[in-house]
């Protein structure tokens, strides 16, 4: 009886010492995210003044609407300023998502090839593959944002361009033409070809998915090859039906990186924004609206992703 | 009977004579190899000179003076060289005194707060990551989701109300709730008070203030130690992947012999556990040296200079800098602003270049133990 209950105490114990463990997470969630999470909430409904010395006051930011005949008062304020009033941000999201879903699909499949030539043995892997991940720091945090406001690299480009352009051919644009004239070109390659413009961007954006990816494929067990091979499957049956399966759960893992990592980036232009509307306008309220609207998109394209690969993965392996 | 079968495929016969025996074969698989690596090479020199180009452009152009800019003749290689450049960006950023000598201020502080933080993050994450990974309560599936959540949830959703927080800091904002400073509110406005920040806390009430911890590095640390700080989620999976690949039977062995719980920690899983806490404290350290968000939010340059907030505040100070006299600003052309922002750049990324030289293998090698068992 008493053994009984001594048992039940140790597995407490445990679970307290597990708490204990990560109590500095509870506690920096609870204050620091989730409160905050609210706070911005309830900041999007609302006027947000700055009162120094006191922190802040808010009134509710009621807009007049006139649904189905009946005169309401709502505290979409700064919803309807984010979509309505602010010149910027509509274009901005639009364009934004766009390049996001492009810049997804070109980052996961670019990265899975690189991955898969760096796993093969060649001289000069070690230097390749630490080449490529340099990107991992060259494009975090400040750097790619004050890149992409180089416009001296444009202009730069932009007269190396006009320079060649006298006797020499621009090949993408050159390429474009020629598909569009013989009539093969739809829309499909307007994105193929906004993302071949784009590569740079890309492969600055896969330095971790490489990783990712790398480790899937060094896991996978050389016997399995071998087994293929002497079983008579080429290198191809064996790329699709060995390599493929095995990594394509790591697709999830890193469409779900991707996606967060855009969003997150400094060089996005939604998030500049937002940046400005709160830093230089001082309006908080609007501020946060935006914000959550772009959190909103970002979770439904995750939950999109994530849905769309899960079946593909399932019906693949 | 294998040495003879050897010498039936003839190792000295030649090449050609080789592949008239195989019908043709030895010559087609050779000739697709040779082809394939010849494609590799071309695709890997194109990727890699890609990534490299802009450290040689910005190189170059670092040294140009400003009249090369200009001339359209002149792309890569500077006519007239200079490096009165760097001493100008020096000047602008704050890594040395104008007409004084170099202080390197900005960068010590990057170099400072990185570390200071990035110990602060790791040490947290490291315990939160075992916790999760080694012991069993309820809730624990609820509480790693909030880890995966924290991963995806963008930062700057909250930054609004974290910067409000921290420039009117106070801990448990729940006196409102009970009747202090609660003169006309209603009892929904005073539930309210416990997320919106206008509640009074402990701090207010005893001091009669708020806080303001966005002029010091307070508000930082306090994020990192509580697990809040810039891709901690990451790092807390990254750990707990690691932790669960460890076999628990040493742990067992310890507890038998009668460790403690921290005791066994400190001794048996960290050192088992240190290159991917390495790993994850190089990579915490790299982005938090280029990180803006939260050196926005938190380290005003007027309290503390960080090389990152000087670097994208530069361009503002340039037309003061290039003015003869001091209260009125010149417009910088354009190109002599980008000229002076990639070497800004290219003096931030080189020490974290050169840290990456040296450390590559942790980088690369224990993110690959760490991720093998996704």
């Amino acid at each position: 009886m008493s053994r009984d209950r001594k048992l039940i105490t140790m597995q407490q114990r445990r679970a307290r010492t597990g708490y204990m463990f990560i109590l500095p997470f509870i506690i920096g969630f609870v204050l620091f995210m989730a409160r905050p999470l609210i706070q911005s909430l309830i900041m999007s409904f609302n006027d947000v003044v700055l009162v120094p010395g006191q922190g802040y006051s808010m009134t509710a930011a009621n807009r007049t609407y006139n649904i189905l005949g009946i005169e309401m008062m709502l505290p979409l304020d700064n919803y309807h300023s984010a979509f309505a009033v602010d010149p910027y941000f509509n274009p901005r999201l639009v364009e934004e998502i766009g390049r996001m879903a492009t810049n997804t699909i070109a980052t996961l499949v670019l990265s899975f090839v690189i991955a898969v030539i760096l796993n093969q043995d060649f001289k000069g892997r070690t230097l390749a593959r630490a080449i490529f991940f340099l990107p991992v720091i060259l494009s975090s945090g400040v750097l790619p944002g004050i890149e992409k406001q180089n416009e001296f690299y444009d202009m730069m480009a932009g007269v190396a361009e006009s320079v060649k352009g006298a006797g020499g051919v621009n090949i993408s644009a050159a390429l474009q033409d020629l598909l569009q004239v013989s009539g093969v070109a739809g829309s499909v390659f307007d994105v193929v070809f906004q993302m071949i413009d784009a590569i740079y961007d890309i492969v600055m954006a896969s330095g971790i998915q490489i990783i990712v990816f790398l480790t899937g494929l060094q896991a996978i067990s050389p016997s399995l090859y071998e087994a293929a091979d002497v079983e008579g499957c080429t290198a191809w049956e064996s790329f699709w039906k060995i390599t493929f399966p095995m990594v394509s759960p790591l697709l999830l893992v890193n469409c779900i990186y991707t996606i967060v990592d855009f969003f997150m980036k400094n060089d996005n232009r939604v998030m500049e924004r937002i940046s400005t509307v709160m830093y230089s306008d001082a309006k908080f309220g609007v501020a946060s609206a935006m914000s959550w609207v772009y959190f909103g998109v970002a979770l439904a394209f995750i939950l999109l992703s994530s849905f769309i690969i899960s079946r593909a993965v399932k019906s693949a392996q | 009977m294998s040495k003879n079968n050897t010498v039936f495929i003839g190792k000295n016969k030649s090449f050609w004579d080789r592949n008239r025996r195989s019908g043709g074969y030895l010559l087609k698989k050779t000739s697709a190899r040779t082809a394939v690596s010849i494609i590799r090479a071309l695709l890997l020199f194109g990727l890699c000179f890609m990534i490299i180009q802009p450290l040689l452009t910005r190189f170059s152009m670092g040294i140009m003076q400003e009249k090369d800019l200009y001339d359209s003749t002149i792309i890569l290689l500077p006519r007239n060289v200079t490096l009165d450049n760097y001493r100008i960006v020096a000047e602008l950023t704050d890594l040395k005194t104008i007409g004084g000598g170099w202080t390197f201020h900005a960068l010590l502080n990057t170099l400072w707060v990185s570390v200071l933080s990035s110990l602060f993050q790791i040490v947290s994450t490291t315990l939160v990551a075992y916790g999760f990974a080694r012991y069993t309560f309820r809730g624990k599936k609820l509480w790693f989701a909030l880890v995966v959540a924290l991963i995806i949830i963008p930062p700057q959703t909250i930054q609004s109300a974290l910067y409000m927080n921290f420039a009117n800091f106070d801990v448990l904002r729940i006196f409102t709730l009970f009747g202090v400073n609660a003169d006309g509110l209603t009892f929904g406005q005073r539930i309210m008070s416990l997320f919106d920040g206008t509640g009074t806390g402990l701090i207010a009430l005893l001091t009669g203030q708020t806080w303001n911890l966005r002029s010091n590095i307070s508000a930082y640390l306090i994020m990192c130690i509580t697990c809040m700080g810039l891709k901690d989620g990451l790092y807390i999976y990254m750990m707990r992947q690691y932790f669960q690949g460890i076999p628990t039977s040493l742990e067992e062995a310890a507890y038998v012999d009668g460790c403690g719980t921290m005791h066994t920690f400190v001794k048996i899983m960290l050192p088992d556990a240190l290159p991917t806490i390495a790993s994850c404290f190089l990579f915490s350290f790299v982005w938090q040296w280029t990180d803006i968000f939260y050196a926005r939010l938190f380290l005003p340059s007027s309290a503390i200079s960080i090389y990152s907030t000087q670097m994208s505040s530069m361009v503002t100070r340039m037309g003061r800098y290039f003015s003869a006299d001091a209260s009125k600003a010149v417009v910088v052309p354009n190109g002599r602003q980008q000229q002076l922002i990639s070497i800004a750049v290219l003096i931030c990324s080189i020490p974290l270049i050169i840290l990456y030289i040296f450390t590559q293998r942790t980088f690369v090698e224990s993110l690959a133990m760490s991720g093998s068992k996704e």
